[in-house]
């Protein structure tokens, strides 16, 4: 066999997809939740669903004490499931600001959504393509991330929240 | 009792493979122009024995044996007979037996049905083939033991995820595996042919079968799994760019070139090396789709519970494999020289084989690029179906052209009156888009091009059938059906695209919405209990405004028990000209439901002409059977 560099390309590039494919079985076996608790939220923009002028980042995150980042749609059926708890941490609790994040979502569909069960968000930002979720971690929807003034997230839930979700964030917070 | 009968007839067969192995080793050198007797009988034993064990797993389920693990975790006694059939081969470990059946199968058939070519290429394909047998048993046996047994016995199984109970997902992977793995067999056999110096016209023969044949299959298997995924998922569409469908469109589009470029080799003894190459490229891909899906790199609905050293172990043997494969390649190849003209079918063939390629890499990299970025870099993002459209569809448009024009284009060399027709042909496309247009709303200039190019192939293709019946030569009738098909499927595809109507709100009962042309009216709810699942059943009334034309739509909640989760069906009312599509799902803590309705035209027409292209396929097998 003569080495001519096309073949040395050809190899080469398939030693190099191998070698990611390997590196993958890896990688994906060690990312879970876990992995998450105690990194810190990096810089983002998240534009407001009504208004495209306003938006938020990281820096106004710094000023509440704790905030919960919800990720929701709705088409999405477990999220109709934990929106009761979103309402009662709102109402009850004022250390915590809670964030919803719209994810590949109808704008009028969201809307209409938060009017039929109630808004217990301060703030909803669109997440048409589904970018910005992805940029916090979240796998599918619902998810949600209680993340404290220094941008650490402190925990990360998948799926809808339920009772004993909701004890464990207020017991986190006191 | 059963799990040792499973087992040992695994290590029965595994030796018989060994066996096979040695003793057509032994007869490679043998100076007798004949495959020994021999070797056929071990091969009708490893096929019974392969077959064997498959049933014996099927009894298994039907029996609801818990005291295999494999029964355990994926069955249920309540379940009906039909899915617990299914289920042999809805997990990873059954699914690993259906697809080592398929390889030995394809191993005694090609044997068999071979026997005028040559005696060391069928006995290098045995070889090779029973190498690749080899590595699937020691897979099943060390790593996917579906007989591994679990004691003490359960008493009742865990029961198979209920989006799997369904008529076209208990068909979909057996017949994706007969096209996925029955390519196996064209992979040795080219390295065969590599190996024992047999090429050119006489090896493109003896494959050309097998290539079909799993290509038709192959094509319906992606048809079931996307007709699918549009009455199941209950989001109204059928094709998502998903990972998962990606991976089964690489070999795809693979085995269309080699199909095509197989008819070069055979007719005009020329591009044997390309031929090669997609023989190899073909299996390849189909192990690196099964290795990506089956590991959990890839999530999707097809991820069965994912397991590492399960994806180490493929992709060691798919490392094996490719480089197995390139080496070879790369000390067997010969140069060849090409001298096409321009205008001869030879060009459009290979024409075809580009196309084919670009589609191939741009999947390719859209599937690939978030894994590696993800791995490099830990940046996670997600290809989705903008990227694909954006570089797959424009090309299209061309390709349907020479889809049309390239069939009529003589070998070697050809006229320029075939000029006119074409033209006359576009000029017509042109008017009936305009019509479409005109009448039915507009679209942007890319749709336009892409309905024009679509009508041509369609036009085209009509003229090509007229020509046969005058003729009385069907020998050229598979090809345009399939053709024609692909025509109209992008037609329909697009019309779909551009006219669906889509609406979403939320309805208690009594309720009525209108939409644009109908109304909508939530008559009442009753509830079902069903074998395995418990139904909440909306009736719906749908009064179509313009015709006060009345039809009832019963969208389903469905409240599976084992395991327990929640399934929403979708209500399809379909007719000829278009489809009605209604789902709806419970919003907690209300009497409102969350109600989705679709009107999505000629959506039975996508099916149809899918179903034609790989019904021309078949047509092949069939009328060139009764030539030969």
């Amino acid at each position: 066999m003569k080495i001519s560099i096309l073949k040395i390309i050809i190899f080469s590039l398939i030693i190099f997809a191998l070698f990611v494919f390997w590196r993958g079985l890896k990688i994906n076996n060690n990312y879970d939740t876990k992995s998450l608790i105690g990194s810190k939220i990096s810089n983002f923009r998240l534009i407001e669903i009504n208004n495209i002028d306003q938006y938020i980042s990281e820096q106004d995150l710094k000023k509440n004490k704790y905030t919960l980042i919800n990720f929701f749609a709705s088409w999405c059926a477990p999220c109709r499931a934990e929106h009761k708890y979103l309402l009662n941490l709102s109402n009850e609790n004022k250390k915590i600001k809670i964030i919803g994040i719209n994810f590949k979502d109808k704008k009028v569909n969201a809307i209409n959504f938060l009017k039929d069960l109630g808004n217990p968000y301060d703030f909803v930002g669109r997440d048409a393509d589904g970018k910005i979720s992805v940029l916090f971690g979240a796998y599918g929807i619902p998810e949600s991330i209680l993340v404290n003034n220094q941008l650490t997230i402190i925990k990360k839930i998948i799926g809808p929240i339920d009772q004993t979700q909701y004890n464990e964030v207020l017991k986190l917070m006191q | 009792m059963l799990s040792n009968i499973g087992t040992s007839l695994v290590v029965l067969v595994l030796i018989l493979s060994f066996l096979i192995i040695y003793t057509a080793t032994l007869d490679l050198n043998t100076t007798s122009q004949l495959v020994k007797k021999s070797i056929y009988k071990l091969s009708l034993f490893q096929t019974t024995f392969t077959i064997l064990i498959f049933l014996s797993l099927i009894i298994g389920f039907i029996n609801s044996d818990f005291s295999l693990i494999n029964v355990y975790e994926n069955s249920h006694t309540t379940k009906p007979f039909f899915y617990k059939v299914a289920g042999t081969w809805g997990n990873h470990e059954g699914s690993l037996l259906l697809w080592i059946n398929i390889l030995v199968i394809f191993s005694y058939l090609f044997l068999l049905f071979n026997s005028t070519h040559d005696k060391k290429y069928r006995l290098y394909t045995l070889i090779v083939q029973n190498i690749l047998i080899l590595g699937f048993l020691f897979f099943l046996l060390l790593n996917s033991n579906p007989f591994n047994s679990i004691y003490p016995i359960p008493i009742e199984g865990l029961g198979l995820n209920p989006i799997l109970q369904d008529p076209a997902l208990a068909i979909h992977p057996p017949l994706l595996y007969v096209g996925f793995v029955g390519c196996s067999i064209y992979f040795s056999a080219a390295i065969s042919s590599l190996l024992s110096g047999y090429g050119g016209k006489l090896f493109a023969r003896s494959i050309k079968t097998w290539v079909k044949v799993s290509w038709c299959f192959q094509t319906l298997g992606i048809i079931v799994g996307s007709v699918w995924a549009y009455y199941e998922l209950g989001w109204g569409g059928f094709w998502f760019w998903d990972p998962v469908e990606n991976a089964s469109l690489l070999p795809w589009f693979a085995i269309t070139a080699l199909m095509h470029s197989l008819i070069v080799l055979e007719k005009r003894n020329t591009l044997y090396s390309w031929v090669i190459i997609l023989c190899l490229t073909t299996f390849i891909l189909s192990v690196t789709g099964t290795f990506l899906v089956r590991s959990g790199i890839l999530n999707s609905v097809h991820t069965f519970a994912s397991d590492p050293s399960r994806g180490i172990y493929i992709l060691s043997f798919l490392s094996l494999m490719i480089f197995s494969a390139l080496i070879i390649f790369f000390i067997k190849y010969k140069k060849e020289t090409y001298n096409f003209n321009l205008k001869s079918r030879e060009i459009f063939i290979l024409a075809n084989n580009w196309f084919m390629v670009f589609f191939l890499v741009t999947v390719l990299i859209g599937m690939l690029y978030p894994i590696f970025l993800d791995v490099l870099t830990n940046v996670k993002i997600s290809v989705g179906p903008p990227f694909f459209n954006i570089i797959i569809i424009p090309l299209v448009v061309p390709f349907m052209f020479l889809m049309a024009i390239g069939p009529k284009i003589g070998w070697i060399k050809s006229q320029n009156k075939i000029f006119y027709k074409v033209s006359f042909l576009i000029l017509i496309a042109i008017l009936i888009n305009l019509f479409i247009f005109y009448f039915f709303g507009k679209y942007s200039f890319l749709t336009n091009l892409i309905f024009i190019a679509a009508i041509f192939l369609i036009l085209h293709s009509f003229l090509d059938i007229k020509k046969i019946i005058t003729n009385k030569n069907k020998i050229e009738l598979p090809r345009i059906i399939s053709h024609l098909s692909f025509g109209l499927l992008v037609l329909f595809i697009g019309i779909n695209h551009q006219f669906s109507i889509e609406e979403d709100f939320n309805l208690k009962v009594g309720e009525i919405k209108k939409t644009n042309n109908y109304e909508i009216n939530f008559e009442n709810i009753k509830i079902k209990e069903s074998k395995n699942y418990k139904a909440v059943i909306g009736n719906f009334k749908l009064t179509n405004l313009k015709n006060n034309l009345v039809q009832y739509l019963e969208p389903e909640i469905r409240i599976y028990a084992n395991p327990e989760t929640l399934t929403y069906e979708a209500a399809i009312k379909t007719k000829i000209s278009s489809d009605l599509y209604l789902t709806m799902s419970n919003v907690s803590r209300s009497d409102y439901y969350n109600i989705k309705f679709q009107n999505k035209p000629f959506m039975i027409w996508i099916w149809i002409s899918a179903l034609m292209i790989a019904l021309g396929g078949f047509m092949q097998l069939i009328l060139k059977k009764n030539e030969d």
